[in-house]
């Protein structure tokens, strides 16, 4: 499976923000996108996750294959660790492995209610979640905030090893480093012109 | 659809869900309208049916706003949309969940309560057999309703705005059931229309919750 | 051509701008001819007394009360299929119209109610029926005002339309059943034995057509409107994207 875009453009708030977009990740390869805020690198991946419609172009993907993350992942402050995680597991019609709490370094946690966690636990698993729903195309917006360095080295290692190396594709908007041979794509150059007038509301009262 | 079933079902039990709430709200209502009509009891036991319907009807209002507005907040609505469940299933196994918390416990509550407003002993069974067939409806014309506030900040009050008009026919027959069964009269019509209203909001408005969702998550 | 051509909001304010005018009048002409009529040289019905003149008020409003509800349940529906702007501003527009002729309805029911039946307001299930009309109105009004995007607006408001619309036919079977009433048969039905006299029927025909051209023309002015300020605000973004 390969995740090609072609001639994508999208929109946030009905505003154009890229434009003839296009690329191709490979599997068991990485892409990494760069921009400064505002560049567009949320909605760039919630399109390709499918939570929002594209304005142009084409995203080739299997269906039921993209997975997002996001700093608001969902984690329900009153169930344990556990839960949590066995919640997205079944949701997504995956058996559970145990295994998912040493790649996260959860299994001290792993009957803590959530909303006792610190913010990098929590984030922790939140990233956990990517590893019991299965999904090969992971599509990640700043995955290492609020994650310490050996936090942050540890979801590299599963993301290079349980990930990639098995085939999986990762599209990662990240200021940090995370130690991926991966290529880098810049966002600003395929800013849209902010004066076109491409969103079919305001289009058609023009 | 099981899985999300059961997270709902534990996250209304746990502390901070509000399973009781609407339990509590409903002994209140029936409380307090005594205090407001008077204590004879051949009025309350005569207005009795009703007041329970209402009661319960307000009651499942309560805890709807709940329904999709916290997985809107936490993100989790957009994670569960990816998933391979389709949000018609979302939608449905959300109003059962909340049938299972709030719509069954009253129509079990009902009864009992029923003493306190002096009910004819042949009414209790026509109350529960009513509120039983008839919440299932309340719910889920609730989560549809729920649906279609859910990115609407502080939209509870809107909620009921939306979803009160639509209790209407499934008040009327219900209460009407109710009333009828406890003075011995014909009730096969009104509940039979109150079955087909809960029949056909199970069968058709979890579509419409779904594509609304759909709507919203856009 | 097609009809869909006038879904193309310049090409509906360019056709509806030089109708608006004769539509008003139209109204006013016909409630004009249509009221002096009914209230001055009409007989005394024997029954009702003068009260009865209140229907040239209290007929049509009802009528159009419904009928604003159908125009904005198909106005939904071909929003929700064809996606036309104009259709979804024109339902928008037509709500508050059709809630004011429901509260008209409603008013003039009261103040005739009070002499024929002794009292204001009687849980009769036709005056039951349009107060959970009235309702039905105010909670899609206030939908559209609760959401910021206008097309998720549209959409969201559709969908409330159309399952509003299923629950009200509900509504107005168990109000039937659930009380039988003092209100009188439909009396504009072609066919039935009762009808009123001519003499009264042709001053209501009048009003009625006077009350249908008012709602047009209000409904074609508030689209007008509603497409309007859509403009107004696609040209702002538009100028402020120029400016960043």
């Amino acid at each position: 499976m390969t995740l090609r875009v072609q001639g994508l453009a999208v929109a946030r708030g009905g505003v154009p923000v890229l434009t003839d977009l296009g690329f191709t990740v490979d599997p068991g390869h990485a892409l990494v996108l760069r921009g400064p805020n505002g560049a567009g690198k949320t909605t760039l991946l919630r399109v390709l996750a499918g939570l929002a419609p594209p304005l142009a172009g084409r995203i080739d993907l299997p269906p039921e294959s993209a997975a997002y993350a996001s700093h608001a992942d969902g984690i329900k402050a009153t169930l344990s660790v556990t839960e949590n995680l066995r919640f997205w597991a079944a949701l997504y019609g995956r058996p559970w492995a145990d295994q998912v709490l040493d790649d996260f370094d959860l299994r001290t946690l792993k009957d803590r209610p959530a909303g006792t966690l610190s913010a990098g636990q929590s984030r922790r698993l939140g990233l956990a979640r990517l590893g019991v729903i299965g999904r090969q195309v992971l599509l990640l917006d700043e995955p290492t905030v609020s994650l310490d360095a050996a936090s942050v080295a540890r979801f590299a290692a599963w993301l290079r090893e349980r990930h990639l190396g098995r085939g999986g594709i990762a599209v990662i908007a990240t200021h940090v480093p995370l130690g991926l041979d991966a290529p880098e794509l810049d966002l600003a150059w395929f800013r849209a012109d902010p004066a076109a007038v491409s969103h079919g509301t305001d289009a058609a009262f023009l | 659809m099981k899985a999300l079933l059961l997270r709902d079902l534990r996250l209304a039990i746990r502390a901070g869900g509000g399973f009781g709430l609407s339990l509590a709200f409903f002994l209140i209502v029936v409380v307090l309208v005594p205090f407001g009509v008077g204590p004879e009891s051949d009025i309350l036991s005569r207005i009795g049916p009703g007041i329970l319907w209402v009661a319960a009807l307000l009651a499942t209002l309560l805890s709807l706003d709940r329904q999709f507005a916290l997985d809107h907040e936490d993100g989790a609505l957009p994670l569960i949309a990816t998933s391979p469940l389709p949000l018609e299933a979302v939608a449905l196994a959300k109003a059962l969940a909340h049938w299972l918390t709030t719509g069954l416990p009253l129509t079990l509550a009902a009864a009992p309560l029923g003493v306190l407003l002096n009910l004819d002993p042949a009414a209790y069974p026509w109350i529960v057999l009513t509120l039983g067939l008839g919440t299932p409806a309340l719910s889920v014309i609730g989560t549809f309703g729920a649906a279609l506030t859910v990115g609407i900040r502080r939209g509870g009050l809107l909620l009921s705005l939306l979803v009160l008009p639509l209790y209407v026919p499934t008040l009327i027959f219900g209460a009407e059931a109710a009333r009828r069964g406890a003075q011995g009269l014909e009730v096969a019509t009104p509940l039979l229309m109150l079955a087909g209203i809960t029949a056909g909001s199970l069968a058709l408005l979890p579509f419409a919750a779904g594509g609304v969702l759909r709507i919203n998550l856009r | 051509m097609s009809i869909w051509e006038y879904a193309n909001p310049k090409k509906f304010i360019a056709t509806t701008t030089p109708v608006i005018p004769w539509a008003f009048g139209g109204a006013m002409l016909c409630l004009l001819v249509g009221l002096v009529w009914g209230f001055f040289l009409t007989p005394q019905a024997d029954r009702f007394g003068s009260t009865v003149k209140i229907i040239y008020v209290h007929v049509p409003s009802a009528m159009m009360a419904i009928n604003a509800w159908a125009m904005m349940l198909v106005a939904s529906l071909i929003w929700l299929i064809r996606r036309h702007h104009v259709s979804a501003l024109a339902a928008k527009a037509a709500a508050p119209v059709g809630m004011t002729m429901t509260l008209i309805a409603l008013f003039t029911g009261a103040v005739w109610g009070q002499p024929m039946w002794g009292t204001w307001w009687a849980w009769d299930p036709r005056l039951t029926s349009f107060l959970i009309l009235f309702l039905f109105y105010l909670g899609y009004i206030a939908l559209w005002e609760a959401i910021p995007d206008p097309d998720q607006a549209a959409d969201l408001t559709s969908v409330l339309c159309l399952v509003g619309s299923v629950f009200a036919i509900l509504s107005r079977y168990a109000v039937l059943f659930w009380n039988q009433g003092l209100h009188q048969g439909a009396t504009l039905s072609l066919d039935a034995k009762e009808n009123i006299s001519d003499v009264y029927w042709f001053p209501l025909l009048v009003c009625l057509a006077g009350f249908i051209l008012l709602f047009v023309a209000l409904v074609l002015m508030r689209t007008g409107t509603e497409i309007r300020v859509r403009r107004l605000r696609a040209l702002e973004r538009q100028a402020q994207r120029a400016l960043a």
